[in-house]
């Protein structure tokens, strides 16, 4: 009972910090001075025996709705999006939603695997470092996570294109799908996909393993200090039972809390790596639209990060409380 | 005072203490107990040097390096410029007389019978007498005397294109070439002729040549002299591939010349030095790393870059921590409403996606042209604007249970004013943490700059910095051939942030008391 009215009160907050941060964004959207409007209409009236600058600026402005003030223009926009209608993209000319469900799954399906590979990898070597602390193992786990984190993505993205794809030749420098593309069948075609997926997913582990590795091994650190397992150690069990049956699920606590905060943010694409390797999924696409100044998609990518971000805020709140009994939610 | 307690001190050092004696142990203070074991920390004392060789480079490199920051490099191309084409007449030309013709019929024939020796042919009902005056020319004449046609293969042209060369001069001309003569006379006007190299004159002023050479530039506006012609004719009749000559003006060229075999014909291109930027060098001696793609020096421009860098990431990490600090402080000591304002700003702010944020301002900016270094300045005002929320929640948290603190009490109960309170004794302890928080914001910070230079809507040329100059590997073929452009900015980037990381994650063990060691 207390979960589902601490539930409903952070929703109703997230609801209210949801309407300023798109309130923000759409004032800062409708305030930049070059807009993709502009863009167009300077390029139509360039056209020989064309309308002036400005009779092209009134009529895309009135036909893109952008002829409201910035707060009618704002409500209208919000009293839309609250019915699920985010107008068209101007840059892809397509319903926004439509581009959106063409790209999301790729870009999900691409977190999805990342993520896992980083569980599976941060995991145990966090335990082992937390295990043998102050070891030369724990020195190398530390400074390859601190070497992930700190690691530029372009530069990596680079320097892997260099290798594997110019000097071994095993995968393609951009995009999703190869050339011969359309001659495979079924199987091929997905192969061909996976394919170009290796270095990206590469690419997004490599650089973001470290975190939830230092996270891992910090926690367990804690855990492996705590009285409870020195009892258990004076209780006689093995090291491996201490380990792996006491201090181990004492760490999922804040992991579980944490990864399932993160849940959410595999919707939101990995907009640097997607446009590195030129991936059409959520984020490249976002990337192409925001920086010709599309401004429907740009607002629902924005607003869509922002629920993302609520989302994974309230999922680790509730999970920290519905995994550890200690906590009491207030 | 202070030689008061020297001398004291100088007195206790000379006594012997008891075993009991408090002065016996060492005491050390808990700043230096954080140096001791800061300084015992190998890895965050190898990220402290880092760090130091960084700034070095950085801040003292460029003013060691002999060049400028924009300083362009140039070099000296050599470039193939088809100049003229070349070809050894070895058939037969025609020239016609003036109401007269001699169509290509009559020609095949009259091939046929120059060939078997013959002194006249017909066709068509009409009869064609040879005379052959050398190998290479023939006179055809009608029985009657008149001139029909000139067969030859010397080739007579003039040496101005302004000067017309008609059937009698062309003809009187080639006919005194063939029997060695010194002059001839056409239209009444007396033509000196040199037999040796062929050079025809008139009134003492050069009128032409006759060669059995065909020359002409590929240029229109080119006009070949003479004295070019006789010299490369002479280099290919030697067999020489190429020479050097000095035109009117002096300058001197350098012209190399190609046979085709399929066409007979000879190319003649003219080497000509360019000057050009001086892109993508290898690393030489001059430049340590080569040039990049404006054909500036790497070394440099990565100093430089460094410079830029590094002092972004500090204003900027400046600018969040003082509004963190700031906001986060009023927050946490006032608590209440102050407190729920200030929070559910900093929860709006958290939301906020900042990396489309800037991506959206960058290109914006790239669309109205902002003046590269006021976009620098741009670009450290969002991000510190976007960054402080962070700050402003890690001070409000170690505000809240510091002011519950038996200090805080005393503090009050002294009737010491708020701002004081706040800021002299609420913030000092939370400094350690903010040092940790700051020091690996500014590993991030700068990754972020890099990231966004890198995709250029950051820092814009003509100032460098290192993400930019990663940039350039946008271009693949960079990428495959130039790595030297690319891989030392990234290493750069990647030291200076795992520097900034590690030393970071020092100080924070070295802060922490419970550490063992």
């Amino acid at each position: 009972m207390n979960t589902l009215k601490f539930i409903i009160k952070r929703l109703l907050i997230s609801v209210v910090i949801l309407f300023f941060v798109a309130l923000i964004i759409y004032v800062l959207m409708r305030s930049l001075p070059a807009s993709y409007v502009e863009t167009i209409a300077r390029q139509k009236s360039m056209q020989p025996g064309s309308k002036s600058f400005e009779e092209w600026m009134a009529q895309l402005n009135a036909s893109y709705g952008m002829d409201r003030g910035i707060i009618p223009g704002f409500l209208h926009w919000l009293g839309q999006a609250v019915r699920g209608q985010f107008g068209d993209s101007w840059f892809y000319t397509v319903p926004v939603l439509q581009k959106f469900e063409e790209t999301i799954w790729l870009s999900f399906i691409m977190g999805a695997i990342s993520m896992v590979l980083e569980l599976i990898i941060a995991i145990p070597l966090g335990i082992v470092a937390a295990r043998k602390q102050y070891s030369k193992t724990d020195y190398a786990i530390s400074v390859f996570a601190l070497a992930g984190i700190s690691l530029p993505t372009f530069f990596f993205a680079s320097l892997l294109k260099l290798v594997f794809s110019v000097k071994l030749g095993w995968f393609d420098l951009f995009g999703i799908i190869g050339r011969n593309y359309e001659q495979l069948d079924k199987w091929g075609q997905f192969l061909d996909k996976a394919n170009h997926l290796v270095l990206p997913i590469i690419t997004l582990v490599v650089v973001s393993v470290g975190s939830l590795m230092r996270y891992t091994r910090t926690n367990m650190l804690e855990v492996l200090n705590a009285d409870y397992i020195r009892t258990a150690r004076a209780k006689g069990l093995s090291e491996r039972k201490v380990i792996y049956k006491h201090a181990f699920r004492n760490t999922l606590i804040p992991l579980v809390t944490i990864v399932g905060g993160s849940l959410p943010g595999l919707f939101s694409g990995a907009l640097i790596t997607e446009t590195l390797y030129s991936i059409p999924g959520i984020g490249y696409t976002s990337y192409t639209a925001m920086v010709s100044g599309d401004i429907p998609f740009s607002m629902f990518y924005l607003s869509f990060l922002a629920i993302l971000t609520l989302l994974g805020n309230l999922i680790s709140d509730v999970l920290y409380a519905v995994v550890d009994p200690r906590v009491r939610i207030a | 005072m202070e030689e008061k307690t020297k001398k004291t001190e100088n007195q206790d050092r000379n006594e012997e203490y008891s075993l009991n004696d408090d002065r016996r142990v060492k005491v050390l203070s808990p700043g230096a107990m954080v140096a001791k074991r800061f300084f015992r920390n190998r890895i965050a004392m190898v990220g402290l040097f880092v760090l130091i060789a960084m700034f070095l480079f950085s801040f003292v490199g460029g003013l060691l390096s002999p060049y400028k920051e924009d300083q362009l490099f140039y070099r000296t191309e050599i470039l193939h410029k088809e100049y003229a084409g070349a070809i050894e007449n070895k058939d037969f030309r025609y020239a016609v007389a003036d109401g007269q013709e001699f169509p290509s019929v009559v020609q095949a024939k009259f091939i046929l019978a120059s060939q078997k020796g013959e002194e006249s042919f017909s066709h068509d009902g009409k009869a064609y007498q040879l005379t052959k005056e050398s190998d290479d020319l023939y006179v055809i004449s009608y029985p009657d005397g008149t001139e029909v046609a000139l067969a030859y293969k010397t080739i007579f042209s003039t040496s101005d294109p302004a000067l017309k060369l008609d059937f009698e001069i062309l003809s009187a001309g080639l006919i005194a070439a063939a029997k060695e003569e010194t002059s001839f006379t056409a239209h009444g006007e007396t033509f000196a002729l040199d037999p040796e190299d062929g050079l025809v004159t008139k009134d003492g002023k050069e009128f032409g040549y006759i060669s059995t050479w065909k020359m002409e530039p590929f240029m229109k506006d080119v006009f070949l002299t003479r004295d070019f012609k006789d010299q490369v004719i002479e280099a290919i009749e030697k067999g020489e591939k190429e020479i050097v000559y000095r035109d009117k003006d002096g300058e001197e060229h350098e012209y190399t010349f190609e046979f085709n075999p399929a066409s007979g014909k000879w190319t003649i291109n003219q080497e000509t030095e360019s000057r050009v930027y001086d892109t993508y060098a290898n690393p030489s001696k001059e430049h340590w790393l080569g040039t990049d793609g404006y054909g500036m020096d790497m070394l440099t421009r990565l100093m430089y870059g460094g410079r830029v860098s590094l002092m972004i990431g500090f204003i900027v990490e400046i600018i969040s921590t003082v509004i963190g600090v700031i906001l986060g402080g009023i927050s946490g000591y006032f608590g209440g409403w102050v407190d729920n304002v200030i929070m559910r700003v900093v929860d709006v702010f958290y939301c906020i996606p900042s990396m489309p944020i800037i991506i959206i301002l960058g290109a914006s900016m790239d669309a109205t042209g902002v003046d590269p270094k006021i976009r620098m300045i741009y670009l450290m005002l969002i991000l510190g604007l976007l960054g402080w929320p962070g700050i402003a929640r890690l001070v409000r948290g170690q505000i809240l249970s510091l002011r519950e603190q038996e200090f805080m009490t005393a503090t009050e109960a002294t009737g010491i004013g708020v701002n004081r309170r706040i800021f002299r004794h609420l913030i000092p302890n939370v400094i350690p943490q903010l040092i940790v928080s700051c020091t690996m914001g500014l590993g991030g910070t700068i990754l972020t700059e890099a990231t966004l230079s890198f995709l250029g809507l950051g820092v814009r040329f003509p100032f460098a910095s290192w993400g930019n100059i990663i940039n350039d590997v946008k271009n693949t073929f960079v990428l495959i051939n130039y790595p030297f452009i690319w891989i030392p900015a990234g290493v750069l980037l990647l030291l200076t942030v795992l520097a900034f990381n590690i030393l970071g994650d020092g100080l924070r063990d070295a802060f922490d008391p419970k550490m063992k060691r």
